[in-house]
């Protein structure tokens, strides 16, 4: 009875993240389309061709799938956060907190929002990108499982962001001040072969970075990093990432007095 | 008597033996066995024992609250603002971790058993919470979803509350476009939608116009009828005169009157009525009751509890005062109210 029940309460959950952001589709559809298909003409067409290849590809081949991950990776993010933080802030959380809901379902209902905004946006940025470019992929099952882990680890860093926020400040100051360089540094637009020593040290402590070149690898078939070590961070950091969440919802921070 | 003690003292039992006894394989057998044992030996709808909440900055808003509403009562909790309502009802719609004591929903504990808790429980807040974008019929399915009921289902029972709730017009309207009895009358709906077995509401009629207010009184009494066991807090004390059995009332964190409205009600030593008369030229003198003359044609009559009103027509009549109507001053639970106060039993400020 109760799995059933649970089943049902979790889709409904879903259902409702889902609709949100396709109820104001302006919003959360449309500018990823906007921005990306800017950075295709300016990066890609305009200033690519006077860069060259790029790791054996073209300029724009190259940054293709960084900018699909960079979409992904903000729009999972921001759809948690801001929808969770909103609920908080409305107080129709407490619609889920009175119901017999327990705290995974919760996160898997608004992580599940979240990586569906998150793939929604990354379909159409792939559409977007296809006017530019020629797209071939060469590892199917790389690709997906890149993508969706990448989203489901955004989504849950979303929900941490808006677990501790109290003003709808704080849920833009992640994504300005920590999502945004990292993932700019994490070689959405260039190879850290390009970079001396240090920096490409550096660069390796940044978990974007194994994301970008996981998801790459699907497309071009090439990397930075040994793929196996992107998923082994990309796991590690959901796996952290859900424990703490889970914590904080056991104890009731943010939600409960 | 005894059927109720056993099912106090043994009500975990009941359960875990069940458990071992069909294993968790069958939970389902389980729930439902341990249900119709319970529902024939008869239970309390809510048992709070020696509850006690301080908020982190230190503030103590419940001190050893222990309280039992039996199923099937409408009962009422009152209380100066500030006294601890909210935290009691918050507590046990589970918003507010208790900072130690014991709550049981129909015999499941909060603490071990909280989703078969929760999911006996319907909670209408002070204020409102549904997102203000979304329309009624979506809150109301939504929300009997996450109790798992099927969608199917959910449109049927949204239908028949939004329609009983004068709200079906406005059901694909945003939410916040709504009156504000409107969206009383929404959360009320949205409340019901898993068909709990208690209600809880937290000042349901507050800013709510006459009208509306006895409309929901009515509403609310035929759910109670219905055997929707009811909890209310209120400040319209006249509210819980007419509604509530039993009544409560909570005071600096601590429950000082448990026991019936009509026990309650007992305790007022006298009662003040205002009498519209012909003429107060003539009133009698007698030492019984007091009268006092508000104008010519208006006089107020305090009458102890031994004398009766035939009492004071037949002294009026005899001097010729015609009494053309009769009314409370004010509500009776209010005057005892204003006498606890007065003895210092409950603190306003």
């Amino acid at each position: 009875m109760l799995n059933k029940q649970y089943v049902i309460a979790v889709k409904s959950l879903w259902v409702k993240e889902v609709n949100r952001f396709l109820r104001i589709w302006i919003q959360t559809l449309v500018p990823p389309a906007i921005t990306m298909s800017l950075y295709f003409v300016i990066f890609g067409n305009l200033i690519g061709e006077r860069i060259g290849d790029m790791n054996g590809f073209s300029y724009m081949a190259f940054i293709v799938p960084g900018l699909i991950m960079m979409s992904v990776i903000t729009n999972s993010y921001s759809n948690v956060a801001s929808s969770f933080f909103s609920a908080k802030f409305q107080r129709n959380i407490e619609e889920l907190l009175v119901a017999p809901v327990p705290n995974y379902l919760i996160i898997f209902g608004y992580v599940g929002g979240g990586v569906a905004r998150g793939l929604m946006v990354g379909f159409i940025v792939t559409l977007v990108s296809l006017f530019f470019v020629d797209l071939h992929i060469y590892n199917v099952l790389v690709l997906i499982a890149s993508v969706l882990c990448t989203s489901i680890l955004f989504s849950i860093g979303g929900l941490l962001n808006a677990i501790f926020a109290k003003t709808f400040d704080d849920i833009s100051i992640i994504p300005t001040f920590v999502l945004t360089p990292l993932t700019y540094l994490g070689g959405v637009f260039y190879s850290i072969s390009l970079l001396p020593d240090f920096w490409q040290g550096v660069s390796h402590f940044n978990p974007v970075f194994y994301m970008i070149n996981a998801f790459r690898y699907g497309f071009l078939g090439v990397s930075d990093v040994p793929i196996v070590w992107s998923f082994a961070v990309i796991f590690t950091f959901i796996i952290i990432g859900y424990s703490l969440v889970a914590f904080l919802l056991k104890k009731g921070a943010g939600i409960r007095s | 008597m005894v059927l109720t003690l056993f099912s106090v003292l043994f009500d975990d039992i009941i359960y875990d033996c069940l458990n071992i006894l069909f294993h968790r394989n069958c939970l389902i057998i389980t729930v439902y066995v341990s249900l119709i044992i319970k529902a024939l030996i008869g239970m309390n709808a809510i048992e709070l024992q020696n509850i006690t909440k301080t908020y982190r900055g230190g503030v103590t808003a419940l001190n050893g609250v222990s309280l039992k509403v039996a199923e099937g009562d409408f009962y009422a909790l009152l209380g100066p603002n500030g006294a601890g309502k909210s935290t009691t009802i918050g507590i046990i719609s589970s918003l507010v971790n208790k900072s130690s004591g014991k709550v049981s929903i129909f015999g499941y504990d909060l603490d071990t058993q909280l989703e078969l808790a929760k999911s006996q429980i319907g909670l209408v807040p002070q204020e409102f919470n549904f997102n203000p974008f979304e329309p009624p019929l979506q809150i109301l399915v939504n929300q009997a979803g996450y109790y798992g009921t099927p969608r199917k289902e959910a449109f049927i029972r949204a239908e028949k509350y939004l329609k009983q709730l004068d709200l079906w017009g406005k059901r694909n309207e945003p939410a916040r476009e709504l009156s504000g009895g409107m969206k009383r009358r929404l959360m009320i709906a949205r409340a019901l939608m898993h068909e709990p077995r208690l209600l809880i509401l937290d000042e349901p009629t507050a800013g709510v116009d006459i009208e509306l207010r006895r409309s929901m009184w009515l509403f609310l009494t035929e759910l109670n009828k219905q055997g929707v066991t009811i909890i209310l807090t209120t400040h319209y004390l006249e509210e819980a005169e007419s509604l509530c059995r039993n009544i409560g009332i909570i005071n600096k964190g601590e429950l000082v009157i448990n026991t019936s409205m009509k026990e309650l009600i007992g305790r007022l030593d006298s009662e003040t009525f205002i009498l519209d008369v012909n003429s107060t030229a003539h009133l009698p003198e007698t030492t019984d009751f007091k009268f006092t003359v508000i104008d010519e044609r208006t006089v107020e009559l305090e009458l102890a509890k031994a004398h009766s009103l035939n009492s004071v027509f037949e002294l009026l009549t005899a001097k010729g005062v015609e009494v053309k109507s009769l009314r409370n001053k004010s509500n009776r639970l209010e005057e005892l109210f204003l006498e606890l106060v007065k003895n210092g039993v409950i603190d306003a400020k």
